[in-house]
């Protein structure tokens, strides 16, 4: 196994961590975005029924690629995990809560027929759906920016901001990205899939949002190239050496972030994806092409998740305390051995769970009618 | 040094939290494979009754799955939040395993479950069946990831330290996964997690007994439930995971905790029923004792001896010592990594590296410890003897009665004579809580008991927390307890409702396809309301 070496398991790893992230935003993106929209595409109870149903039988499986995230961060990128959850300290905890919510909020929203009981869950929907959104962009912000932490000589790692510093404007902005990201892939999923008003009206909504997200995206992406700081490895760079962030030296240069794309100008492909997605799905919309629009936010997203990932490359998670003490692709995984398991386990597992995913959306097709909703309201959501 | 508050408050969240968790769990992994024996039931015999059985039970199922699946992202991000660390430490072994439960598990039963309730008219039946079975396939699946996480921590194999990255490394994951104690404790607790299901169906149905209500429903209900329950009412006993306390240090002095057993015994051990533990005087005082079983379960053998408390703490103390040794090397180490002397000297010790650590909740430096601190530190691989003692004895009685409900009920079901013991059904329906109280005193046992390490004999539980504020971690302990007793509320307001509106609440004429047959109702109640619900069916 020459070829697999500790550096090339690294960067396999890297791209793992960006294929889970996409996967976590492609699909439980959707359902975020209709929750989050639900207050706007749905005024009525059975249109709120036909929005909700929509991602009924497919958000729980969804739901586990963020698990999946989080337990692929923990076992690949250990260092990863332990600064950014318990650094993220409070952001994380909203943003559990609001996920604590959302699967109640499906199960038990229709059991009882109360308005005020239906109307509770309802916002606890939104709630679930636009707090996770604004924080894991904001959260996405602050990585750009480097965050303040350091490790003591027993690699415990230290914490020095609190949740009101993650709330800078730049981070603020990445934010506001994510949630008009994921409220137009759901407004597109919506589209796909559901009837009557609720269709209608997402199909507005994405007609909007498309280009604002273009927009924000084209803005942020000039912001970070050409004036945010970016971290520069200035030491030596050992790709294959023990996985301690203390060994290296690194500096912070003005429009640091774009060097990669000079560097490698193929990485120019991710944000011309994440454009030409958005350009695709406005104009698919236009000719009420509803699947190749819900494919082009699918490519979209990619791509704007991608470029977050390749302009920062190698580091994963820059200090902004101490940026010697950064976390990059060579300093922070897992041991070779580990990162090999792992990888040998989603050789296996992931074709399957693409394949049988697949399978149970193939059962789904078909858009959810308010017909649909009040023959069978006690057995749907 | 690390603040004891902290660590107590983090270890309370995390008790708190994982404790409420695991009210959940149990009822998952008993129920679906219920349910998968119901409905291939009615695939086999396409009678209507499977059908609304499996239709029913998957409700409550559903109310339940939900509230599991919400409270098990919490526990995913606990260790990152408040114990990153122990993240750090060991998340190259521990974290494997818990990407591999959402690759073969997770997305196994959170795909399929949409299904079981939105693809009854979408699937033929012998596709609808296999979904069900994937579901219940998909959640034993994660029992035994995790409890391989958990098996590592408490007899933590295939890994060794590793100073360059200072923290623990995988050598072999073979090791990992075939773990003694995390075997042991995977069969022990799925079958623990059979038996709730077991018990919450049976009691569930004697309240519709008492109650005259959907008979031929509850019957058949109690009857899977008696057989299955029996079933797994034996293996959680026969199968109890004492046998993963013969390995391992901290398995040894849990054993011996929880049977207050002081003194090694020579073998083969004699079991104590039931006595009064005096941490006075090390002893057990009114004690009455079985000879031999002790031995025979713990060592499956009449010869190897198991020992006691006092020799364990010994045992420490001179692993403490040789601890310290490993600490002086790793420093050196850390300042030289080529010093190829202390690299030597490190890979004596460094087994014992951990209980050098435990030093540091009294000494910055454990070189500088003196003979106070060590025999303070060896008494601190002591977990408290009382708690475990009396929960242990509490747990396994539980046991006890659930074969003898079980093995009862199966002979009522059996000759057909289901109503024939009102007392009986009453005691089914007053039983339902017992086998969540037994499920948490197991882990309490297996838990608490392992302290103080969290890693056994690698990482103490005080150096594994995250760099947080005392008031910090105190917050987000009154956030889930806020909002894990709202849950609590209308999880319980949901099922009762449920249970008491019974299979039959929303028949196919009242515009909803997926219930079966009426069904004549009433007479007296015994429990709950009856006027509001019964006017229904």
């Amino acid at each position: 196994m020459e070829f697999l070496d500790y550096t090339v398991l690294r960067v396999i790893w890297w791209a793992l961590l960006g294929v889970l992230l996409i996967g976590f935003a492609v699909t439980d993106g959707f359902d975020m975005g209709v929750a989050a929209l639900l207050p706007f595409v749905a005024k009525t109870d059975v249109e709120k029924r036909v929005a909700i149903n929509t991602i009924g039988p497919v958000w729980e499986g969804n739901q586990v690629w963020l698990i999946l995230g989080g337990g692929a961060i923990f076992a690949a990128w250990p260092a990863l995990y332990a600064v950014s959850f318990s650094g993220f300290y409070f952001a994380m905890f909203i943003a559990l809560f609001a996920l604590i919510l959302r699967p109640v909020a499906f199960k038990f929203r229709s059991k009882r027929d109360c308005a005020k009981w239906r109307s509770m869950w309802d916002a606890a929907l939104f709630i679930g759906g636009l707090v996770p959104a604004l924080i894991f962009g904001v959260a996405v912000g602050n990585v750009l920016l480097g965050v303040p932490f350091y490790f003591d000589d027993t690699l415990r790692p230290f914490y020095e901001g609190n949740l009101f510093g993650l709330l800078n404007p730049f981070a603020l902005a990445t934010g506001v990205l994510s949630v008009l990201m994921l409220s137009t892939h759901g407004a597109l999923w919506l589209s796909l899939k559901a009837s009557g008003q609720v269709r209608i009206r997402a199909n507005t909504i994405a007609m909007w949002t498309i280009p604002l997200v273009g927009v924000l995206f084209l803005v942020l992406g000039v912001v970070v190239h050409l004036w945010l700081p970016g971290f520069v490895i200035t030491s030596e760079v050992v790709t294959d050496g023990p996985s301690n962030p203390l060994l290296k030296e690194v500096a912070l240069v003005a429009g640091g972030w774009g060097s990669n794309f000079d560097t490698y100008p193929w990485f120019w492909t991710a944000p011309v994806v994440g454009v030409l997605g958005l350009v695709v799905a406005w104009f698919a919309m236009l000719f009420r092409v509803e699947w190749i629009a819900f494919v082009g936010s699918k490519l979209s997203i990619a791509g704007i998740i991608t470029t977050v990932g390749v302009s920062m490359f190698p580091f994963i998670l820059p200090s902004s305390q101490d940026p010697g003490a950064s976390l990059t692709v060579w300093d922070s995984s897992s041991s070779e051995l580990t990162l090999f398991i792992m990888l040998i386990a989603t050789l296996i597992f992931m074709p399957l769970i693409l394949a049988y995913t697949a399978w149970v959306f193939k059962i789904l097709f078909g858009r959810v009618t308010e017909a649909y909703v009040e023959d069978n309201q006690h057995t749907v959501y | 040094m690390i603040d004891s508050g902290l660590v107590d408050l983090s270890r309370l969240q995390f008790a708190m939290t994982a404790m409420y968790h695991f009210l959940f769990v149990p009822l998952t992994l008993g129920l679906s494979f219920l349910i998968a024996i119901m409905e291939s039931v009615y695939v086999m015999t396409r009678r209507q009754v499977w059908r609304d059985m499996t239709i029913f039970w998957g409700k409550l199922f559903g109310i339940n799955f939900a509230v599991g699946v919400a409270t098990g992202i919490v526990m995913e991000f606990q260790f990152g939040m408040n114990w990153a660390y122990y993240s750090h430490y060991v998340g190259d072994i521990f974290g494997a395993p818990l990407a591999i439960e959402g690759l073969m598990a997770f997305f196994l039963e959170a795909t399929f479950i949409g299904l079981f309730f939105f693809g009854w008219d979408k699937l033929t039946r012998v596709q609808h069946l296999m979904v069900t079975w994937l579901v219940a396939v998909g959640s034993n699946f994660s029992a035994l990831w995790i409890l391989v996480a958990n098996g590592w921590m408490n007899f933590p194999v295939g890994s060794e330290f590793n100073p360059l990255t200072m923290r623990m490394e995988v050598t072999d994951f073979a090791a990992v996964i075939f773990n003694p104690v995390a075997q042991s404790k995977f069969v022990h607790t799925v079958s623990a997690g059979y038996v709730t299901g077991a018990v919450f169906v049976l009691g569930v149905s004697a309240f519709y007994l008492l109650n005259n209500r959907h008979i031929e429903f509850a019957k058949r209900s109690m009857t899977v439930a008696a057989s299955f329950g029996l079933a797994a009412a034996l293996s959680v006993v026969v199968l109890g995971d004492e046998s993963g306390y013969s390995v391992g240090e901290n398995q040894k002095m849990k054993l011996a905790a929880m049977e207050g057993m002081y003194e090694t015994q020579e073998a083969p051990a004699s079991f104590t029923v039931v006595g009064v533990p005096n941490p006075e005087t090390n002893r057990v005082d009114y004690a009455i004792h079985i000879p031999y079983v002790l031995g025979l379960i713990a060592t499956r053998s009449v010869s190897e001896e198991v020992p006691g408390i006092l020799e364990l703490v010994e045992h420490a103390k001179a692993r403490i010592k040789t601890g310290i040794a490993a600490y002086d090397a790793l420093q050196t180490i850390k300042k030289d990594p080529s010093n190829s002397e202390a690299t030597l000297r490190f890979d004596a010790f460094k087994e014992d590296l951990g209980f050098g650590l435990l030093l540091k909740q009294f000494v910055e430096d454990p070189r500088d410890a003196t003979e106070e601190q060590i025999h303070q530190a060896a008494w601190s691989t002591v977990p408290p003897v009382a708690p475990l003692f009396w929960s242990f004895r509490f747990m396994v009685a539980l046991g006890f009665l659930f074969i003898a409900m079980f093995a009862y009920a199966f002979w009522l079901t059996a000759r057909r004579e289901h109503t024939k013991n009102r007392l009986f059904l009453k005691a089914c329906l007053f039983a339902i809580p017992l086998p969540w109280i037994a499920a948490e005193l197991g882990w309490f046992v297996a838990e608490f008991g392992r302290q103080p390490w969290v890693i056994d004999s690698v990482l103490p539980t005080f150096l594994a927390v995250s760099s947080l504020d005392y008031a910090e971690v105190l917050t987000t302990l009154i956030g889930f307890v806020f909002i894990y007793s709202t849950l609590a509320v209308i999880e319980v307001g949901l099922l009762r409702k449920t249970v008491l509106e019974g299979p039959y609440a929303h028949p196919p004429g009242s515009s909803d396809g997926a219930s079966g047959i009426q069904q004549p109702e009433l007479v007296k109640p015994v429990f709950g309301q009856s006027g509001a619900t019964h006017g229904i069916s």
